[in-house]
């Protein structure tokens, strides 16, 4: 993993802040020349630092107007193949995050709908549907802030 | 809000899968000239549908080798248990994402720690010190398999 040093942390806080800046415009926030600032950007993202790149889009103008998280109990475990589930569940195009995780449940998803007849559409016919998918537990976000990594 | 055609739609899903990409290649695409193409994104964006863009960071870049996810539960018999829980909870550092649920969980925290002794340290100290919890169970997290915000268009 790369050794991060404060002007790496200063870039990383800038475009945390606001994605959408260049490397010209970040330069400038963080007192290095353009050139040398693209070659930093490059690297954080080469490296893995920066993971990723999106457009934040608003989901209830674009229809989307309920998110749901589940948490997913596997039913058989041993005879069902955990791959199977695993690359099932991924290619729903309305569950966005799949996380594997240690607790009351094995998996939590991330779902998105139209509203509620649309989830439950989506959760009868390709969540329930999942090979080795047990107890099934639902929450409706109604809310939701969050803050910048610690940097 | 205006109404969003096909080729807006289209457009917008270019853009989730390639974030990069610039006006003259989305255009290319989405069968555009780079001007009209240009016009469209700049209306997406003062109507308000396209938000801003992010940068994703990876936490365990940054030293957090544990995340965990902590539902809970409030005391509701306390009228205002939300707000001062969540007030709170804001003043918790190492808490990065705070949603609120109608089911089962009444409020989910996301949490991250340098390692396992540290964690332990934050649970003890902070996040078991938070008012009204009336139940508390944690998920922690092994591995992302997915993580995207990509809204099926």
């Amino acid at each position: 993993m790369m050794d991060l040093d404060d002007t790496d942390r200063a870039i990383l806080r800038s475009l945390q802040k606001d994605g959408s800046l260049n490397a010209a415009a970040v330069a400038k926030r963080v007192g290095l020349s353009q050139p040398a600032c693209w070659r930093r950007i490059r690297k954080l993202e080469d490296s893995g630092v920066i993971s990723g790149r999106s457009i934040r889009l608003n989901q209830e103008a674009l229809g989307f107007g309920v998110t749901v998280f589940l948490g997913i109990k596997l039913a058989t475990r041993g005879r069902v193949s955990v791959e199977d589930f695993e690359r099932a569940v991924i290619a729903i195009p309305e569950v966005q995050v799949v996380q594997h995780v240690l607790g009351l449940y094995d998996y939590r998803l991330k779902v998105v709908a139209r509203d509620i007849a649309d989830f439950e559409r989506v959760l009868r016919r390709r969540i329930m549907t999942l090979p080795g998918a047990g107890a099934v537990d639902s929450n409706v976000l109604l809310s939701e802030e969050t803050s910048p990594l610690l940097l | 809000m205006q109404d969003i055609d096909d080729t807006d739609r289209k457009l917008l899903r270019l853009m989730q899968h390639d974030p990069a990409a610039s006006t003259s290649q989305l255009a290319a695409q989405a069968g555009l000239t780079t001007a009209s193409c240009w016009r469209r994104i700049e209306r997406l964006e003062t109507a308000g549908v396209i938000l801003g863009r992010d940068i994703r960071i990876d936490p365990k870049a940054l030293g957090y080798e544990v995340e965990v996810s902590l539902r809970i539960t409030l005391d509701k018999t306390h009228s205002n248990a939300f707000d001062v829980f969540i007030a709170e909870a804001r003043k918790i550092p190492e808490i990065n994402e705070i949603q609120t649920f109608l089911g089962r969980v009444d409020v989910r925290l996301n949490v991250l720690a340098r390692d396992m002794a540290h964690y332990q340290d934050i649970y003890r100290t902070r996040l078991l010190a938070l008012p009204h919890i009336a139940d508390i169970e944690a998920l922690m997290l092994i591995s992302n398999l997915k993580n995207s915000d990509i809204l099926p268009l």
